[in-house]
């Protein structure tokens, strides 16, 4: 296959076509980034309103598994990166299979912040008027709740995204689509889910370390 | 193809319009400019909708009381004239509409950067339209466009559809945004350089920043309201230790650099017809250039002057107040441009320039209005009242309204092909111009007397000023009928244009009228920038 | 002058003496807004007759301006908006700083009405009665979602919030009713929550309050509703020490200055405490309410944090019941009493 067949009509070349979706992926990137801003400005407001409510709170959500949670999400973003090198150099077994186990990591981290949320669940750490957590019952209870369950919600559903992705990728990789001439598409999937990890990084201090 | 074999009477034989005649053809169609047709007739549609329900507002406050509808319905109704207008209409008018028609074509490309991702934003719109008619359909909510908290979150009226209608309609704002700066930066014609973009690839530009910044923050927002709402999350509810300022902070921090994405397009309309229409350069093209980036960056920081009274701290109304009188110098250093560029000129008066002048005028008067409500004390008395009603208005109506209206009129031939009406183009214009004023400077003067806004009814001593701004507005109504009316003539019977009626030398008139489907018979190249009139007429940028 | 441009311009009597200031301001910046709209549409239309297109053929010359005529198109207009600016900052933070010796009034907003409570006098509905000549700030808050206060004739409008108060004061310049309006829209109800604040002369404001407590409470202005909470008391501070024990507050804080475990209530108004972590604070009002709403945010040097929230379960006009009974608690003579070591009693369930 030709590397410049994959090259779309309106683009004088491939090199520009990959600059395109190199921008247009940042630019996406940058309004997720804008998106969880808003959650990360309210928290900053509520901490600062209930700082040893937040505190409180936050010493009781489980930082050992969500270390294990950084952990795997961490190795899925090194499998994406494997994934880009072993796209470059057309391997597609090792494409798929990098793929694949960051796909695995994805759904890895859900199940464990599952757990999590089951947790909360039966002790009652809901958020708001769901409430009913007896340990903890200062103001501002549960907003942090509130919180954490917006912010790791909206995150966890990006995984889901960015797993489908990666999935559909695997599956493109598996037909030997990839190639040194054409393994855009790996890179973009990569970038997003480098963006959810990012993500992560910042929630995981935020609410389970201080 | 030399263009001049085509100035004449000469009407493309195949052109964007007749390749492929079938639905299908436009349902999957990734050309840019079909889709900014089918753009164009959902926005005409979104602003009927909504004028029809700022008519129907008017009408009720002929009488302070009930006049014919009862207090439920009056606030349903401004909270879907408020939606729809904002969202369906002003947001992607200009943008959605001229923006993907001529970006392509003003840099010498092909199409977008994303074609396929340029149609999913049509359907994106299409579900956002859906989910709120719906909505509206089942009573819609009362909340005002502005949705403030606690009142949002608490009230019984129909808010969800309408959240995630909006929330939706978000996205395609997003999607196009990405795809415009794509295509500038990366598919420039050979030659042109960013100084010798067209002021209007400027604007879009600029906009363009702002959709894809601050969108984001709006869907974040309104996702907590309708969450709160629903699943009672409480985190703009005091009982539970929420801040609904908290709210204010981030809806305005979108709102608004969402005005600026608003009025911006329309300024980069105007930069175009002025220089065709004087037929000259543009006076100072680098400081209108800046200053569209300017207004998109300073934008960004003046949110809080729409919180001057909510009970924030002096520093933050100081901050803020500031940093509003900045924003303001952009605006003023493109009229000063736009005067400029008439000086010395060879003007010639039609429809865009008429549409030009109110422009001017009405820019100016409610610039300077929104200069006066900076003036922190001045706000006081004002906000909330009809004053800001009229400010706003001014810029929205008569700003951005005005420059989507010289749009259309100036680039309805390269869209069609075809002539309007001139003379109807005139009275129509004078028409929506008198009105406008008719109806909207009554309320600079109810809102002194301190008429709030959303009222429903009101004390007796308002209504002669409302009567009047009534009768302006029906005056503003039947100025937009006869537009529809003598534009849709035009498409059938409207004399063929030829390529260039306007003798303009934006880059866009270099290829035929309608275009073809790849915009060009050849792609361009570029030696200079627009609007130079004082090279010698052969001289053009197509091969 | 200030007449004529008030009636041209639709503005209502300026009926306080920021009204004057503010009207002053809005003189000029209007005008000059009309002056530079309508120069700018004349001069464009003046160009058009000036350099019509004289025939088909016709260039133009290529012209930019100077430096120092783009120079003079940004620092002119940026001069007069910071100027502008400038005036109207000045008089918004003497907006937003009540003096001291105002007279306090507390106001309650809520879908839809407005309730006024003077500190020691009366309570009323709809009607907000005020001396002429002397500063009255309001301390305000809502029970259910945002209204804001404002009455045109002083030029003076303030959000009133859910959940906190906020506060504005003017100081009416003559007799007269000025309309009430909410300013922020709340519901159907929105336009029918009208108000009227009635400004009397100084001497027949205080014989009007005199004699409002001198216990006619029939003859208020506002009789109650059938849901509030009706009692013969109009006394902010009677009201103040019933919910003290209501609420339980009397079973940690003594009235008579003795050492219990919360700080005594005994000249504790404006009492200079000590925190833990070694800030001062004065026991303000709103120190006084933010203890009852967020206890633990900041205790006193030597207590612990026990004290239960009372945010949500104290209504507005409840908690500022109880500091006005805070307030009346003061030893002869005056004197700073410091709060002693606490003393710890088992505490038996309610």
């Amino acid at each position: 296959m030709l590397p410049e067949s994959h090259v779309q009509e309106h683009f004088a070349n491939m090199e520009v076509q990959r600059q395109a979706a190199r921008l247009g992926m940042w630019a996406f990137l940058g309004t997720e980034v804008l998106l969880f801003a808003g959650l990360f400005a309210a928290y900053a407001e509520y901490r600062s309103l209930f700082h040893e409510t937040f505190v409180l709170s936050s010493r009781h959500l489980d930082a050992i598994m969500a270390t294990v949670e950084t952990a795997v999400l961490i190795t899925g973003s090194f499998a994406v990166v494997m994934a880009h090198h072993y796209a470059r150099s057309s391997r597609s077994g090792m494409t798929c299979l990098s793929l694949l186990v960051a796909v695995g990591t994805g759904l890895a981290f859900l199940a464990l912040h599952g757990i999590e949320y089951v947790h909360h669940f039966e002790e009652g750490a809901l958020p708001g008027k769901y409430y009913h957590f007896p340990e903890i019952q200062t103001a501002g209870a549960s907003m942090f709740f509130s919180l954490y369950f917006l912010m790791t919600g909206l995150h966890s559903l990006h995984v889901i995204a960015g797993a489908g992705v990666l999935a559909w990728l695997a599956w493109r990789a598996s037909s030997g689509e990839f190639s040194r001439g054409n393994y855009n598409a790996v890179e973009m999937g990569g970038l997003y889910w480098h963006l959810v990890d990012v993500i992560w990084i910042f929630l995981f201090p935020l609410l389970y370390l201080i | 193809m030399s263009p001049s074999a085509l100035d004449e009477v000469g009407f493309p034989e195949h052109h964007y319009l007749n390749a492929g005649t079938t639905v299908r053809s436009w349902l999957l169609t990734t050309d840019h400019k079909r889709i900014g047709v089918m753009y164009l007739v959902a926005v005409i549609l979104a602003l009927f909708l909504g004028g029809m329900f700022a008519l129907l507002l008017r009408f009720e406050h002929l009488t302070p009381g009930p006049t014919y509808i009862d207090a439920v319905t009056y606030n349903r109704f401004f909270t879907l004239h408020g939606v729809i207008m904002v969202w369906f209409f002003l947001i992607p008018a200009i943008p959605s509409v001229f923006g993907n028609f001529l970006l392509p074509i003003m840099i010498g490309a092909k199409d977008v950067a994303f074609p396929r991702l340029n149609l999913a934003s049509v359907y994106i719109y299409a579900v956002g339209a859906a989910f709120t008619t719906w909505a509206m359909i089942h009573g819609g909510a009362d909340t005002g466009w502005t949705f403030y908290t606690p009142y949002s979150t608490t009230t019984s009226t129909v808010v969800a559809p309408i959240l995630l209608g909006i929330f939706i309609l978000g996205f395609s704002t997003i999607v196009t945004g990405i795809n415009f700066i794509v295509t500038i930066h990366t598919m420039r014609g050979p030659g042109l350089t960013w100084m010798r973009l067209p002021l209007f690839v400027w604007a879009i530009y600029g906009t363009a920043i702002i959709q894809v910044l601050a969108t984001p923050v709006l869907g974040l927002v309104l996702l907590l309201v309708g969450v709160e709402h629903v699943l009672g999350f409480g985190l703009f509810d005091p009982a539970r230790g929420g801040d609904p300022i908290l709210f204010q902070h981030l809806f305005w921090f979108y709102s608004h650099p969402a005005v600026y994405i608003m009025i911006l397009p329309a300024m980069g309309v105007i930069s175009e017809t002025v220089a065709a229409a004087a037929r000259k350069n543009v006076f100072g093209y680098r400081a209108v250039a800046y200053s569209s980036l300017g207004i998109a960056l300073v934008g960004f920081f003046t949110w809080g002057h729409h919180m001057f009274v909510a009970g924030q701290g002096v520093f933050d109304a100081g901050a803020f107040g500031v940093l509003s009188m900045f924003v303001g110098i952009f605006t003023s250093i493109k009229v000063f441009t736009w005067v400029g560029t008439l000086y010395r000129g060879a003007i010639r008066f039609t429809t865009p320039f008429a549409y030009i002048c109110g422009f001017l005028y009405f820019l100016v008067f409610g610039g300077m209005t929104g200069i006066a409500v900076a003036t922190v004390s001045l706000d006081v008395h004002w906000h909330d009242t009809y004053f800001v009603v009229a400010d706003f208005l001014f810029i929205m109506v008569g700003a951005a309204l005005m420059g989507f209206l010289a749009a259309l009129h100036y680039w309805f031939p390269k869209m069609f092909g075809r002539m309007y009406h001139e003379g109807w183009g005139l009275v129509s214009a004078t028409l929506i111009i008198l009105g406008f004023n008719a109806t909207f400077i009554p309320q600079f003067l109810l809102g002194n007397l301190g008429m709030p806004r959303r009222y429903y009814d009101y004390p007796v001593r308002f209504q002669s000023l409302h009567v009047a701004s009534t009768a302006g507005s029906t005056l503003l109504f039947f100025g937009f009928v006869i537009i529809f009316i003598y534009l849709v003539l035009a498409l059938k019977y409207g004399r063929a244009a030829g390529r260039n009626p306007w003798g303009s030398r934006g880059f866009e008139w270099d290829t035929s009228s309608p275009p073809p489907t790849h915009n060009f018979e050849q792609l361009p190249v570029f030696t200079h920038g627009p609007h130079e009139y004082q090279l010698a007429p052969e001289v053009s940028n197509a091969a | 002058m200030n007449e004529l441009l008030r009636n041209v311009l639709f503005l209502p009597e300026q009926a306080s003496t920021f009204a004057r200031k503010v009207d002053s301001l809005h003189y000029f910046v209007i005008i000059t807004t009309m002056i530079m709209s309508t120069l700018v549409g004349l001069t464009a239309l003046f160009f058009f007759v000036r350099f019509r297109r004289r025939s088909e053929t016709q260039t133009t010359p290529l012209l930019n301006p100077p430096w120092w005529l783009e120079t003079m198109f940004v620092v002119v207009p940026l001069a007069f908006f910071l100027f502008w600016f400038a005036r109207g900052y000045t008089d918004y933070v003497e907006l937003k700083t009540p003096p001291k010796n105002s007279m306090d009034v507390y106001v309650q907003a809520k879908q839809w009405m407005w309730k006024f409570s003077y500190p020691e006098g009366p309570n009323a509905i709809g009607v907000l009665r005020v001396p002429a000549n002397r500063p009255v700030r309001l301390m305000m808050t809502s029970r259910d979602v945002i209204h804001s206060f404002f009455v045109p004739a002083f030029r003076v409008k303030q959000d009133v919030l859910p959940g906190r108060y906020t506060e504005t004061w003017f100081e009416a310049i003559q007799p007269g009713r000025y309309q009430l309006l909410c300013a922020e829209y709340c519901g159907t109800n929105h336009s029918l929550m009208l108000g009227e604040v009635i400004v009397l002369r100084p001497d027949e404001f205080d014989s009007w309050l005199a004699d409002q407590r001198r216990g006619r409470a029939l003859q208020q202005d506002g009789a109650p509703t059938a849901d509030e909470d009706v009692t013969r008391q109009a006394d902010l501070v009677r009201q103040g020490e019933r919910f003290a024990v209501q609420y339980g507050c009397v079973k940690c804080h003594s009235i008579d200055g003795s050492p219990h475990i919360g700080p005594t209530w005994l000249d504790l108004f404006l009492r200079r405490e000590e925190l833990e972590g070694g800030q001062t604070i004065i026991a303000d009002e709103a120190y006084l309410t933010e203890s009852m709403m967020d206890p633990r945010a900041k205790i006193v040097r030597g207590f612990n944090p026990v004290m239960p929230v009372f945010k949500g379960r104290l209504a507005g006009p409840e908690a500022a019941a109880i500091v006005e009974y805070i307030k009346s608690l003061r030893s002869e003579p005056l004197e700073q009493a410091r709060s002693r070591r606490p003393v710890y009693e088992p505490i038996r369930s309610r």
